[in-house]
């Protein structure tokens, strides 16, 4: 279950919304034994898509290491140094056995390996991402929530043109319209990238999170301008992902909202905001985790164009750039890693699931 | 004679639909004191529909009375707000099937605090003191354990006794039992129905019980009435029974299984529409 | 479902004319299909609704703001943008169409065989599905047009290759349903051959949720290809490709603002119908949407 196989309605997560025993899931060894084969045959199959893939790109990574101007006994040296003499079937066990020793490649451009790279630019997008996260939940979740409650009458209708607005619009777009608007004309927000160039690299480590990272340093002024660099860009990509949030956490509320307890919490006279919140929200807390979960995946596809657009330095836009001149071993490893940050939030939310829910303790 | 605790005169509730509107409850009148009084009918008679009415728990139907008044208030024109502290605290109801009625993710023991907490306004420590107590009183042998189980953990007999717990706690006036037995097993109907007996008895609480079973509520109730196709058909007190005139009351009696009596096949009582037609001393 | 399916048509137009006239009832899918109509009235009849022809350079009326001759203002080379928007509704139509033929075919025969053959194969079959699900759509697609190179065609052929999982997965769903009937247990009683029943008997049952759900992923295809274009890695200068629009024109963005509003604005809004459209199909195939009990 993923970013495009991901559950259309309440139904899809929650075949029987009413079953009180029915769901008993224990930690069996079968069932985690059978769990950590078909992770491996997934990994297997990820690191088999990226070497097609990687095989398929028509730069010839030779020319790219040795320059259009080498002689053609460099070109065959660095060519059977990359072992392309050999066998497809060869090089992919070499490349999988490369991949799992650690070894991800060299990159082009600035000569040090891929991962290396890749880990440097990783916290700001995780920064990125986690704002956006946090903005896209609360939003969707308090209007899925409101939304349901008033089923079929005008709040429900706005929160879904709402919510609808923010699905279709095209994020890299909107993130344009944003800065013109709101740092060109208004001047409320930072322009691009993480921190005014004035307070450039003021700040480095521990956590390469700058919000943190300025904090603990105490640079209240690097703090301030980080935060109002990232609240457009975050914003953005809340809005964008409240869509789906909105969606399923207002068919949950639906399903629960017409559970026989919820005319029990009435019945006790309990008020409208506590029957909503206090019983039929903590009913739908476990199935939210999920979703909040694999949208939290799904931002790194948004991050990919919106640090595009703000310049922001992190993983899309290494990925962008490397996409552009051609560097194999970084596009690749930066797709598997999407493949395997996937995959770990998949585990993850099934994981809370068993935690948070008592019914499958 | 005292004021009757509940005074319904030409209730009806009306179901609008796309395909023209239900008429679940058809012109009811019937008057409450602190008495047990049992309403009867097959499923869809509109018994569980006014049950629900009286609460003002259905927010799709159309409600209309010449009166229905609750203790003198009147049901129909009471603002929400006080109408939420008639629930729960004056008027409650116990639902059919505790694997549906009790939330699934709470401690039995907070939902049963949760009334006190919010009618009684106890402190935390109160409400827990009280339940307990309230959870001893229906004979649940280990309240201090029971409190802390999840929904799934319990049986339907003490699920329900817990909510017989929970609806009694903040000492209503008037209960209302939606088929508060239907959905358990035959052995600890008996069980669960003294336990409600006696506390209804013993605190003086007006109980409206509805039921398809006419056996369950011979025995158990003073009053009963005879509901069939949205109206009340026969009203007589439960020891008169077997004197019953209403055709469709005489077809439900003869309908009952019976020790000693002919092994024949029971009777399926057929449907005729004068039915509908009232018979006996109307309230 | 024990009917024998004799006229193909039936089955596939019936439930299909059904939910249209469902759609047309509510206000919200209504305007999402009248815009999905606009799209392709224009689309056809682009040339006599564009005032400019959409690739004429004139460098003395550069980056001209909308009004007086131009609806839309004109670009940095002095190209109408209002004409080019109204060209661009061909690339995104062909998009749609493309991406369509390519992606209901592979998925409804990946997803047909593997349900109804079963076995290792369907095992192996939904194993790759799961591992291209295991991807956002936007990456797995950049990292196919990086290796095929970038270029409209090569856009289109990426995103298919994204896209047809799910259908597969549902084909596959719906074959398991099918595969129990009488009628296709009377089909292989009649001693027709695998291929025949997949062919003739299932794939007309699968088709109507197939096409829905083609339907409902459009709006993310839009977007996709969109961000393709933007990347510079979809539809290539001078096409007038909104995504493309939108990329050559953020150069200009802070003194020139038409150049990115209203591209942006004809993709939010073609993707905004299809969200539309698909959030009413929805409604209309989830039963339990309709009786909601809605809080007093």
């Amino acid at each position: 279950m993923t970013a495009q196989d991901a559950p259309e309605t309440a139904s899809d997560i929650s075949a029987n919304p009413t079953g009180h025993r029915q769901r008993r899931l224990r930690l069996r060894p079968g069932r985690i034994l059978g769990q950590v084969i078909s992770i491996a045959v997934t990994l297997f199959g990820l690191l088999l898509l990226t070497f097609v893939i990687g095989r398929m790109m028509p730069v010839d990574p030779v020319r790219a290491i040795v320059g259009e101007d080498a002689s053609p006994d460099t070109y065959m040296q660095v060519y059977r140094q990359l072992g392309l003499d050999r066998p497809l079937w060869e090089q992919f066990l070499i490349y999988v056995g490369d991949v799992l020793r650690g070894d991800f490649g060299t990159s082009i451009r600035t000569g040090r390996p891929v991962i290396e790279d890749i880990l440097a630019v990783m916290p700001a997008t995780i920064e990125l991402a986690t704002f956006a996260i946090l903005i896209g939940a609360g939003l969707g979740i308090t209007l899925g929530v409101v939304a349901a409650a008033n089923k079929d009458r005008w709040p429900d209708h706005l929160i879904r043109i709402v919510s609808l607005l923010g699905h279709s619009m095209p994020i890299f777009w909107t993130g344009m319209i944003g800065l013109i608007l709101f740092y060109a004309v208004l001047g409320w927000v930072g322009g691009s990238g993480r921190v005014s160039d004035f307070y450039l690299g003021l700040v480095e480590g521990p956590t390469g999170l700058l919000l943190i990272d300025s904090l603990l340093a105490g640079e209240m002024e690097v703090f301030r301008s980080a935060l109002r660099h990232l609240v457009l860009p975050a914003s953005i990509l809340g809005y964008a992902s409240a869509a789906y949030i909105t969606r399923m956490t207002r068919s949950f509320m639906l399903d629960q909202l017409n559970q026989e307890y919820i005319t029990t919490a009435r019945v006790k006279g309990l008020s409208r905001s506590r029957t909503i919140w206090g019983h039929a929200f903590v009913n739908i807390r476990v199935q939210l985790v999920t979703i909040v979960a694999l949208t939290y995946g799904g931002l790194l596809e948004g991050a990919v164009l919106i640090e595009t657009v703000f310049a922001w330095p992190g993983f899309g836009q290494y990925l962008t750039n490397n996409l552009m001149i051609g560097d194999m071993s970084a596009v690749m490893t930066c797709v598997l890693l999407v493949g395997v940050i996937f995959i770990t939030l998949n585990l993850l939310s099934d994981v809370l699931y068993r935690v948070f829910d008592p019914r499958t303790r | 004679m005292t004021a009757p605790l509940l005074d319904l005169r030409g209730l009806s509730v009306l179901y609008p639909g796309e395909h023209g509107a239900t008429l679940a409850v058809d012109n009811v009148s019937f008057t409450l004191r602190r008495e047990k009084l049992g309403i009867v009918g097959e499923s869809g008679s509109g018994k569980s529909t006014l049950g629900r009415a009286l609460l003002r728990l259905l927010p799709q139907a159309r409600i209309t009375a010449e009166r229905m008044t609750f203790d003198g208030m009147d049901l129909l024109s009471l603002p929400e707000r006080a109408m939420r502290h008639l629930r729960g605290r004056r008027m409650s109801m116990i639902l059919q099937d505790p694997k549906f009625s009790l939330n699934p993710i709470r401690r039995v023991g907070d939902q049963v605090a949760e009334a006190c907490r919010i009618h009684l306004r106890c402190s935390r420590a109160e409400a827990r003191e009280r339940s307990l107590a309230m959870l001893e009183a229906v004979q649940i042998a280990d309240p201090r354990r029971v409190y802390h189980l999840y929904p799934h953990e319990v049986s339907g007999g003490m699920g329900q006794r817990i909510m017989i717990a929970m609806m009694l706690l903040p000492e209503p006036d008037l209960v209302i039992a939606d088929e508060p037995t239907s959905a358990l097993d035959v052995t600890v109907r008996l069980q669960v129905l003294r336990i409600l007996d006696r506390l209804v008895t013993e605190r003086g609480i007006g109980l409206l019980m509805i039921s398809h079973d006419l056996n369950l509520v011979r025995n158990f109730c003073d009053r009963v009435l005879i509901m069939y196709a949205g109206r009340v058909v026969e009203s007589l007190p439960a020891a008169d029974l077997e004197r019953a005139r209403h055709p469709y009351t005489q077809a439900l009696l003869a309908a009952q299984p019976r020790i000693g009596g002919d092994r024949s096949p029971l009777k399926v009582p057929e449907r005729r529409a004068d039915w509908k037609e009232p018979i006996g001393p109307q309230p | 479902m024990t009917a024998l399916p004799r006229s193909t048509g039936l089955p596939l137009l019936r439930p299909l004319g059904n939910i249209l006239r469902a759609l047309l009832r509510n206000p919200p899918s209504a305007f999402g299909l009248t815009i999905i109509g606009l799209l392709l009235l224009i689309a056809l009849f682009a040339p006599l609704l564009a005032t400019h022809d959409p690739h004429a350079v004139d460098l003395d009326n550069t980056l001209r703001p909308p009004g007086g001759g131009h609806l839309f203002g004109t670009d940095e080379l002095g190209r109408d943008i209002y004409s080019r928007l109204v060209f661009g509704t061909r690339i995104t139509l062909r998009i749609i169409a493309l991406v369509t033929v390519i992606v209901g075919p592979i998925g409804l025969i990946i997803g047909t065989a593997s349900g109804y053959v079963g076995g290792l194969f369907d095992r192996i079959m939904m194993r790759i599905t799961d591992i291209f699900l295991s991807f956002p759509a936007l990456i797995l697609s950049l990292a196919f047009v990086a290796a095929l190179g970038p270029s409209l065609n090569n856009a289109i052929i990426a995103i298919a290759l994204t896209s047809w999982p799910p259908i597969a997965r549902l084909a596959r769903a719906e074959t398991l349903t099918f595969r129990a009937t009488d009628y296709v247990a009377a089909a292989r009683l009649q001693g027709a051959s695998t291929l025949r029943i997949i062919v003739r008997s299932i794939m007309p049952m699968c088709l109507p949720s197939v096409v829905i759900r083609l339907t409902l992923n459009m709006a993310t295809v839009i977007l996709t290809a969109a961000g393709l274009g933007f990347l510079g890695l979809g539809a290539q200068p001078p096409l007038p490709e909104w995504g493309a629009m939108i990329a050559t024109g953020r150069r200009y963005m802070i003194d020139s603002w038409w150049l990115v509003t209203f591209p942006g604005l004809a993709i939010l809004l073609v993707s905004l119908a299809f969200n539309l459209v698909g959030d009413g199909l929805r409604d209309a195939l989830d039963p339990r949407q309709m009786t909601g009990r809605a809080m007093p």
